[in-house]
């Protein structure tokens, strides 16, 4: 039964690349040259990335992708595994930086200012742009120490009132605090795994980002966690800029104003979230929202 | 039709079953037998070191009756400390036994009388009389430290079932001795000397504490040289230094000094320490050096893995609000991996506790009686105090080997509690 499905995925797949002439995405001569659908810059952008490449080792991830994010916006990116979204998101706090064999190339500019060269420093950096990773991952101290960390490193706070008063406030921000307002002394890691994972975007907010990196924050989350986790974008998107990878396309339809789709490292097309999930121009856009692959 | 084959599936996997559970159980049984062996031999040792060992911790006491002889000792009632310390207790030693045993006679006899105490009893004597100089030209009854052949006795390891010429304990001497049992003129109490002096010649005053002292600033030595100098390499080649071809052979040189014997860091010590940087000899300071060198591929080893054992979400965490490097290291990194470190850091100091081969070579094999003061006081440690013991002919020693063994196991055991504990407080943290 199994095998029948799978045969008739195949037919149809290559027969619809063969019929509508279009982009054979394994060939990789073939799209070297190749130009994203779609409009991927915005006249007002908070960070920028242009003709970026990432290799790692000899493997090139990350073929030729410019891309913009605009300010206040909340811009998805998708696609199936591997297809190099998470490694696109974390050139833009230089995450990658971090893994010796891995090399990049391009720009990546924030309010113009160019991240990799220019003398920017990454600690500068990450505490402009902050992240959010996959699997909740809280420091194994209190739940205070983990929102006030960042703070006290940077020296934002002077005081013992104006440290708590951040991490209040960033709980808060996080719909967290009334949770966990008596247990600030627990031990971060005691929670659950959505209100880990919540504690992780208040200590991302507590050192004041521009700009919130998520890498599939919703991955380990069950449905209401999730849910919890979207409402907290929402309204996170006043206050700042945020790019989301998920694998999740509904979450992509409710939580962002644009979406960028991604295949084996290139970018395929991006435009108005409504426009790529209601009319995707490409055709392996096409198949990846409707649940061919991925 | 379509169930014909998993009906006989099942039936193949019934008749396996039985097979599969009888090799789980056969193997329990392995791995219980293996267990029971290793208890066995565990049990049969220390059964051996704490019957052989234990009697050392009672020593025997004879009571005489002293005679303080103003004209024998050469003093008088007005005289000083200076005096009283130089006057003749062993001649009131012997004078008191004559009169207690007043029917020996003849020079052998006499000598064997004499033996009955320690050699130590004319300074306990002496001290006594210093302490209480009003006992002069009096008479006193005093409790005089047994020779250990004669507390052996007392104890009832020497019998008279042993041929007389195979025994340092005549007949003669267990006459004494059994008429002193009669008058209620001996008695057994805790050895505190065990705890409170250094090695002696005789096996009754000889101690383990200059060889505890000794271990103490030897390991204090090793730990603060070990410890900080073995972490910060790990932590430097695990988390700064760049993967190269040096790297790679630092990383070989350091697995392979893990192996080296350790009576060749004994060689080495020799030969740098002590005749090119003239250090002092028999000193817990090179002997620390010594062992930290050996320590150091232990705890380097330990420690790097604790720390590539922490979970790299945790570093990115760190990175990810803009901690720097170092930040995310000390903060982050280290405070998860200390439990790891502490473990392989004991383990090593005990390792070094343990250790006599490196010592000897750079002369703690020495006899020292006196307590060392510090770091280049010449002193000895416990395992080479074992082995020197060990090594004397006197049965006294035989007892004392097996007791100083005890005190090295306990310090072993209070070391590894010791790990335990503080690898839960890190734990909990």
């Amino acid at each position: 039964m199994n095998s029948i499905a799978m045969t008739a995925d195949s037919k149809g797949d290559s027969g619809a690349a063969g019929n509508r002439g279009g982009l054979d995405i394994h060939d990789h001569a073939d799209v070297s040259g190749y130009e994203t659908i779609g409009e991927p810059f915005v006249d007002d952008p908070k960070m920028s990335a242009r003709n970026v490449n990432v290799y790692y080792g000899d493997k090139q991830a990350i073929h030729n992708v410019s891309l913009d994010i605009g300010k206040n916006e909340v811009i998805a990116m998708i696609g199936p595994s591997g297809c190099g979204k998470s490694t696109f998101l974390r050139t833009f706090n230089r995450m990658n930086d971090i893994i010796p064999i891995c090399r990049m190339e391009g720009d990546i500019n924030l309010d113009q200012e160019d991240v990799y060269r220019g003398g920017q420093d990454t600690v500068m950096l990450r505490a402009r742009v902050g992240m959010v990773f996959q699997k909740p991952n809280p420091f194994p101290k209190s739940i205070y120490e983990n929102v006030a960390y960042g703070a006290r490193i940077h020296g934002l706070a002077h005081t013992k009132a104006e440290l708590d008063e951040i991490v209040e406030k960033s709980l808060r921000r996080a719909s967290l605090f009334d949770e966990v307002k008596e247990v600030l002394d627990q031990p971060g890691t005691g929670l659950s795994g959505g209100q880990q994972q919540r504690l992780c975007i208040a200590r991302a907010i507590a050192v004041s980002p521009e700009v919130i990196l998520m890498d599939e924050p919703c991955s380990a989350l069950d449905p209401i966690a999730t849910a919890r986790i979207e409402e907290l974008i929402d309204e996170l998107k006043e206050r700042y800029t945020i790019a989301i990878v998920t694998h999740s396309m509904q979450q992509a339809a409710r939580v962002s104003q644009r979406t960028a789709y991604f295949h084996l490292g290139k970018l395929i097309e991006v435009g108005a979230t409504k426009e790529v999930f209601t009319m995707p121009k490409h055709e392996l856009t096409e198949n990846y929202i409707t649940g061919r692959f991925g | 039709m379509s169930n014909q084959p998993s009906y006989k599936n099942t039936e193949v996997i019934q008749a396996s079953l039985k097979k599969r559970y009888a090799r789980e159980k056969r193997f329990q049984w392995y791995g219980r037998l293996a267990v029971l062996i290793g208890f066995t031999f565990l049990f049969i040792l220390l059964f051996d070191i704490v019957s052989k060992g234990y009697p050392a911790f009672t020593q025997q006491y004879i009571q005489v009756s002293v005679n303080f002889d103003a004209d024998r000792l050469g003093v008088d009632s007005s005289s000083g400390e200076e005096e009283l310390y130089r006057a003749d207790y062993l001649g009131i030693v012997k004078n008191s036994l004559r009169e207690m045993f007043p029917e020996v006679s003849g020079r052998k006899d006499k000598r064997k009388l004499y033996r009955l105490v320690s050699i130590g009893a004319e300074y306990q004597l002496r001290d006594y009389a210093i302490d209480n100089p009003e006992v002069i030209g009096k008479r006193q009854d005093i409790w005089l430290l047994a020779h250990s052949e004669a507390g052996a006795y007392l104890k009832g390891q020497v019998t008279r079932e042993t041929p007389e010429s195979d025994r340092k304990l005549k007949d003669v001497q267990m006459q004494w001795l059994d008429s002193l049992v009669q008058q209620g003129r001996t008695e057994s109490r805790f050895n505190t000397l065990f705890f409170s002096t250094g090695d002696s010649r005789e096996p009754e005053l000889a101690g383990i504490k200059a060889a505890l002292y000794g271990s103490f600033f030897t390991l204090l030595v090793t730990f603060l040289l070990a410890f900080p100098i073995g972490v910060f390499a790990a932590v430097y080649l695990e988390e700064f230094a760049p993967r190269n071809r040096l790297t790679d052979l630092i990383e070989i040189n350091i697995n392979n000094l893990a192996a080296v014997p350790s009576i060749v860091f004994g060689l080495l010590g020799l030969a740098v320490f002590i005749n090119f940087f003239e250090l002092p000899r028999s000193a817990p300071l090179v002997g620390g050096i010594v062992l930290s060198l050996m320590t150091l591929p232990t705890i380097i080893i330990t420690s790097r893995a604790a720390i590539q054992s922490v979970s790299p979400s945790i570093r990115q965490a760190a990175l990810g609000v803009g901690a720097s490097p170092l930040q995310t290291v000390f903060h982050h990194v280290l405070p998860v991996a200390m439990p790891g470190i502490l473990t392989g850091s004991i383990i090593g100091m005990a390792q070094a506790l343990g250790e006599s081969a490196p010592l000897l070579m750079i002369g703690m094999v020495a006899f020292i009686m006196d307590v060392p003061g510090g770091v280049t006081d010449p002193s000895t440690v416990l395992p080479v105090q074992i082995f020197l013991w060990a090594d004397s002919p006197e049965r006294g020693f035989m007892e004392k080997t097996s007791a100083a063994i005890m005190v090295l196991m306990g310090f072993l055991i209070i070391m590894n509690a010791l790990a335990i504990y503080l690898r839960k407080r890190f734990e909990l943290k």
